[in-house]
């Protein structure tokens, strides 16, 4: 029967020391598929994580048996589904720590949103637009995702105040330094990435929240990255916004979280108007629904929140300090490997334990274009370009890199294959055309 | 569909040797072509003299495609009226456009061998880059530039 037990069943409390890989990887049908006639040898986890079984059945029991509009019904499978999708917004607060000792904190600080980019959006629309005034700053870093600067260059142009960049040095990180010399009584947001999607960076967001608290500013942790890659306590970090998505975290695509301080959440004007939104509506005036619903207008992703419940319940079980050993254990092998292939740069900080599974890399003779393309011949998927992170290419000098990235079912012989693809496009850019040049 | 369809001899030679990389001293009309989902880059540069391309430089960062692709248009036009550069690359253009026709090509063998990116859906629009870069030098040079160099 042991063999039938799931990847997140091996590890619920049995205190296992490391992640069993191999009875994860039977949870993800999608690893049995072959690319060009290859294993797939999934290594973009930074750009979207794949679904194990339990997530993909959560989505058919739902649609199989419960479908039914969540807050309205007064029938059975409207109950059922409310409590389901609910239940999946508890799981999300305790799974980022917002549950507090003696109710302090709680899933009504939980917002569903669409992604990330929305959750972001969504401060950006309310919370700026109310306490960002003109000669005002925000203050973000040259790493942000797009995601992370367009919503605020908008923001700064809409109230009149400064975005401000701090910038990062040659090994990917930023220096506290700077932090506090740029974040000024003026700065009203600090928002942030905790773990960089190009250089795998983990940045020290609980130091630059103290100082943007210590000078009356809030702190955005944009946790796309983080969250679903190492344990992240909201209590810990003493951040004020969190936003990260369902579909990096085995999740379905379509969800994403905005978790912020109640008071805070309390203070701002919803983002969309609409159904649910709502307490009394009338021809002139409309008064508000409490936390959360006053965030979440018309009929939300139900399906999607719920199996997004069983992504955060196989992660839970997995624990999330051994899914952060595993991809430090991994990173640091493909830093090795990776790193002796022949006119390999990588980018970022070289100490696996000061980043993420996030390793991106270029190759003398080989654009990045062609390298994410030869290697799928392989069955090998990473990402290649500039990640939407325009701001930190143009800094760094170097247009477009490979980028490969690890979760919870990747393994070293996975990296072996990536190194050898690596090699098979070296030689087909390093041998001499000779025949050609001498005509 | 194989890799060997992509990176053709001739296409890496081109990539490894590219013909008319640099910049010219004084260019009657220069542009830019980028493609922001990868990071490529194609600077384009011509001198006219009347209506022939008299000589043509191209520059930037990018793939083996899109570079190869710069090299064989630069050797393709230079020295050739601009009617002519212009029907090349609409010629082109139908041939990435799925038409898959190589008539517009004049026989240029080296063009032809870039067909193959065609089985590449992502990488036709690094092919077209440098045309595309061509087609606004054209244009710009019909709608101003042409006046005023005379």
């Amino acid at each position: 029967m042991a063999q039938n037990r799931s990847g997140a069943d091996r590890h619920n409390g049995t205190g296992r020391e490391q992640l069993d890989v191999a009875a994860i990887r039977r949870d993800f049908p999608i690893l049995a598929r072959t690319v060009h006639d290859k294993p797939l040898v999934y290594l973009d986890n930074a750009a979207t994580s794949q679904k194990p079984r339990q997530v993909i059945q959560a989505l058919v029991d739902y649609y199989e048996q419960t479908n039914a509009n969540i807050h309205r019904g007064l029938h059975t499978l409207a109950e059922e589904a409310t409590e389901a999708y609910e239940g999946a917004r508890a799981k999300a607060a305790r799974f980022i720590g917002a549950v507090g000792e003696g109710g302090a904190a709680g899933p009504d600080e939980i917002l569903f949103t669409r992604n990330t980019t929305e959750s972001l959006n969504l401060v950006a629309y309310t919370w700026a637009a109310e306490n960002v005034k003109a000669g005002d700053e925000i203050v973000i870093t040259t790493m942000e995702h797009h995601s992370n600067i367009v919503p605020w260059q908008w923001a700064v142009e809409r109230q009149g105040a400064v975005l401000k960049y701090v910038e990062f040095g040659p090994d990917g990180t930023i220096d506290l330094a700077d932090v506090d010399r740029l974040v000024t009584p003026r700065t009203k947001l600090v928002s942030m990435t905790h773990m960089s999607n190009v250089f795998g960076t983990i940045n020290p967001v609980k130091e630059v929240a103290r100082i943007a608290h210590n000078r009356g500013a809030l702190m955005l942790v944009d946790g796309a990255q983080s969250v679903p890659h190492m344990p992240v306590d909201v209590r810990d970090l003493d951040c004020d916004f969190l936003a990260f998505s369902s579909h990096k975290m085995l999740g379905p695509t379509g969800v994403g979280v905005l978790w912020g301080r109640r008071e805070i959440l309390n203070g701002m004007r919803p983002f969309l108007g609409g159904g649910e939104m709502i307490e009394i509506v009338g021809r002139e005036e409309t008064t508000y629904n409490v936390l959360p619903w006053k965030y979440e207008a018309g009929t939300p992703n139900i399906a999607d929140v719920i199996a997004f419940g069983a992504a955060i319940d196989y992660l839970a079980a997995l624990g999330m300090d051994r899914v952060r050993e595993h991809e430090v254990e991994l990173t640091t092998y493909a830093l090795d490997r990776i790193g002796r292939i022949p006119g390999v740069t990588i980018y970022g900080p070289k100490d696996a334990s000061q980043r993420g599974g996030v390793v991106a890399f270029t190759v003398d003779e080989v654009h990045p274009h062609d390298l994410g393309q030869i290697v799928d011949y392989d069955g090998v998927a990473i990402r290649a370009g500039q990640h939407c992170c325009q701001v930190l290419s143009t800094s760094l000098g170097v247009p477009a890199t490979a980028r490969a990235s690890f979760y919870v079912y990747n393994t070293p012989e996975e990296v072996d294959a990536l190194v050898m693809a690596v090699e098979g496009a070296r030689a087909i850019f390093a041998a001499e055309v000779s025949s050609i040049v001498a005509r | 569909m194989s890799l060997d369809d992509l990176y053709k001899e001739v296409i890496l030679d081109h990539y490894q040797h590219p013909r008319n990389r640099g910049q010219l001293a004084d260019p009657d009309v220069a542009t830019r072509g980028h493609n922001p989902l990868c990071g490529d880059e194609v600077l384009l540069a011509v001198k006219m003299d009347g209506d022939v391309i008299q000589d043509i430089a191209f520059g930037g960062r990018g793939c083996s495609i899109s570079q190869a692709s710069a090299s064989m248009m630069t050797e393709s036009v230079k020295g050739h009226e601009v009617a002519d550069a212009s029907a090349l690359a609409d010629g082109f253009k139908e041939l990435m456009s799925g038409g898959g026709s190589t008539d517009g090509l004049g026989g240029n063998e080296d063009l032809e061998a870039l067909q193959g990116v065609k089985k590449f859906p992502v990488r036709v629009k690094c092919a077209l880059l440098p045309w595309t870069a061509l087609l606004e030098i054209i244009d710009r040079w019909e709608t101003s530039g042409k006046n005023s160099q005379n």
